[in-house]
């Protein structure tokens, strides 16, 4: 619907709601939009469609004895809300069938997956359906007589305070029994993909860690295949690094060295890339504060930077600048070297978009990149600090 | 990247205070031809005597040599000669060292790393009147002056302009301390070179006659962190 309007669908869904609070009618005119207006790809609208749908109608129309017999017991009872409200549920079931039936395979599946807890019919097992009859007979007879004991405080009975307590607490003990199960799916499906959120975040984070150390002595390696006492030498140093994260649980690539603070941090990652790859670091830090989370994502992506620096640039310094104020932590890793052309980078080397942005934008932060061809490159790296408890 | 060379000769006159023999003829070296080198020294006594009868406009000087180092040449120099310019040069990245040697008076601080053109740059710099910060003096300052309000005891009467930087000040410092240069920071601030030249000396400024207790203070709590 949303692209006859050329607009974002959430959009229009967002006001949309908002005009139903405000008075129920843009409810009514979404309904209205979405049965009048063709879905893509198709010629007529859902509305165009349930109006030829015959038997829908007649079946909408079987709800209709029902209206009445609910109006007639609201009036006799004088309950105002009950006769209020009957008109609004009755349109809105006999909507429900006529949609039901005229909706698309992939609206319906969107349906079906939304409403399937209620109306279990689909499902397999007999036993589970015979439970869940069970559910539905015991739910309305504990509605019914919550319903009634209500109902029957509005004859000349002396009310006593006990009976209008009673009479809702059935009431919401039955929409319990009748609904429980459908609220317990939403939540457990909502933390199933907060769970598999986080998994997949986890597993971004170990690549990260893996291209730093392991795909970075790698290339080193290659690049030194002519030294094979260097060979040695990286391959041992990156199996220690490797072991002690595998089986020590000490993160590669972070605070080396079991610094403590962001300073000594960068300092070490200085010294480490000075001594690896033969070129000189200048370190100027402003500021320093203990490591947390955040910090550790914004070390993994300076060191990254330095090493990036180091190697590519050919530049003989690498500028390291960290600064800590009160609301953030920023790095800057600069060299003169040779620069880059940021949209050559293919796209399987993933050094700049996942170590450094993809790392820093998990956390919170940002990574920027400034770089032209002969003009050196700055790599900014801002990242807000916690608050202090 | 040379500098504008606005001393009077175009060529500015350079006195050497270091007690390493090698590295004032690797210095010598750099030079090259575009300095005149009046002459060096490498104890404190010689230094000034020297430096008092000779008038070099700018003196290259180490921080520590025995004696009182840097710091003792200028306070000695300054009482007979006060329009001797000083640059600071020096592998030491001790706080303390770097802050004391510029209140005592110097115009500017460099690491011994520095290469070869950016030295005659700074001399020449220094020589036209101009504050020369490396970038690790930049974040000294930054660390020096971030967040410190003024100690609630300090007297009335000193300027609180002084102990504050201004934040135009900050950002220079900031891309300095990043590693750029006055040229590179004059065209990412979109201003004048020489606007950030006179930038670095109010900051300079600053730090040289700000009273602050807190300066000294921070410069050797610092060191043992």
């Amino acid at each position: 619907m949303a692209k006859r309007f050329r607009i974002d669908s959430t959009l229009v869904r967002i006001a949309f709601v908002v005009a139903a609070v405000i008075g129920g009618f843009g409810f009514i005119a979404y309904l209205a939009a979405w049965l009048v207006m063709p879905m893509e790809g198709q010629t007529r609208s859902i509305g165009a469609r349930a109006v030829r749908d015959r038997h829908g109608m007649l079946l909408s129309l079987a709800f209709l004895p029902a209206l009445i017999a609910v109006l007639i017991v609201g009036a006799g009872l004088h309950l105002g809300f009950v006769t209020s409200m009957a008109w609004p549920v009755f349109i809105g079931a006999a909507a429900l069938v006529l949609l039901w039936r005229n909706t698309d395979a992939e609206e319906r599946a969107w349906l079906r997956a939304a409403a399937e807890p209620v109306v279990h019919f689909g499902s397999p097992s007999r036993r589970q359906r015979r439970w869940f009859v069970l559910r539905i007979v015991a739910g309305l007879v504990v509605f019914a007589v919550g319903v009634a004991v209500l109902l029957s405080l509005q004859q000349p009975h002396p009310a006593t305070t006990v009976r209008p307590i009673g009479g809702v607490l059935l009431v919401v003990v039955a929409i319990v029994v009748l609904f429980g199960p459908w609220w317990l799916r939403l939540l457990r499906d909502l933390i199933a993909e907060r769970q598999a959120r986080t998994r997949a975040e986890e597993r971004a984070d170990m690549a990260a860690r893996v291209h730093d150390s392991v795909l970075q002595t790698l290339a080193m390696i290659q690049r030194s295949a002519e030294q094979p006492q260097k060979v040695v030498q990286l391959a041992r140093a990156q199996e220690r690094e490797l072991r002690a994260w595998l089986f020590d649980g000490d993160l590669p690539g972070t605070a080396a060295d079991g610094a403590t603070s962001l300073a000594a941090a960068v300092q070490s990652i200085a010294l480490e890339v000075e001594a690896v790859h033969e070129v000189a670091v200048d370190v100027v830090t402003v500021g320093d504060c203990p490591l947390d989370d955040r910090l550790h994502a914004l070390l993994g992506a300076t060191r990254e930077a330095t090493v990036n620096a180091a190697k590519w640039s050919a530049a003989s310094t690498v500028s390291l600048y960290a600064e800590v104020e009160p609301a953030r932590a920023s790095v800057f890793v600069r060299d003169r070297g040779r620069g880059f052309d940021p949209d050559a980078v293919a796209d399987d080397r993933r050094g700049i978009a996942e170590s450094i942005q993809a790392r820093m934008v998990r956390q919170g932060g940002r990574a920027i990149l400034r770089t032209a061809l002969g003009e050196g490159t700055e790599v900014e790296l801002r990242m807000p600090r916690k608050k202090d408890r | 990247m040379t500098g504008p060379g606005a001393s009077p000769a175009g060529r500015p006159r350079v006195f050497l205070v270091d007690d390493h023999h090698l590295f004032r003829a690797g210095v010598r070296a750099e030079l090259g031809g575009t300095v005149e080198v009046v002459g060096e020294a490498d104890e404190v006594a010689a230094a000034v005597d020297m430096i008092v009868e000779r008038r070099p406009d700018v003196v290259l000087l180490d921080v520590h040599f025995p004696d009182g180092g840097g710091q003792a040449v200028i306070e000695a120099v300054r009482k007979e000669t006060p329009d001797v310019r000083f640059l600071a040069l020096s592998v030491s990245d001790a706080p303390e060292d770097v802050i004391a040697v510029i209140r005592a008076g110097a115009r500017g601080y460099v690491t011994k790393a520095i290469s070869g053109p950016d030295l005659v740059d700074a001399v020449h710099r220094v020589a036209a009147g101009d504050a020369v910060f490396s970038p690790r003096l930049a974040g000294f300052v930054l660390d020096a002056f971030a967040g410190m309000p003024a100690p609630p005891d300090a007297p009335t009467t000193v300027d609180p302009e002084l102990d504050q930087l201004s934040s135009r000040e900050r950002e220079v410092l900031r891309l300095i301390a990043r590693g750029y240069t006055y040229k590179e920071v004059a065209k990412e601030l979109s201003i004048a070179t020489k606007t950030v030249e006179s930038h670095v000396s109010a900051v300079l400024r600053k730090l040289q006659l700000s009273t602050r207790h807190q300066l000294t203070y921070w410069a050797t709590e610092r060191r043992l962190v």
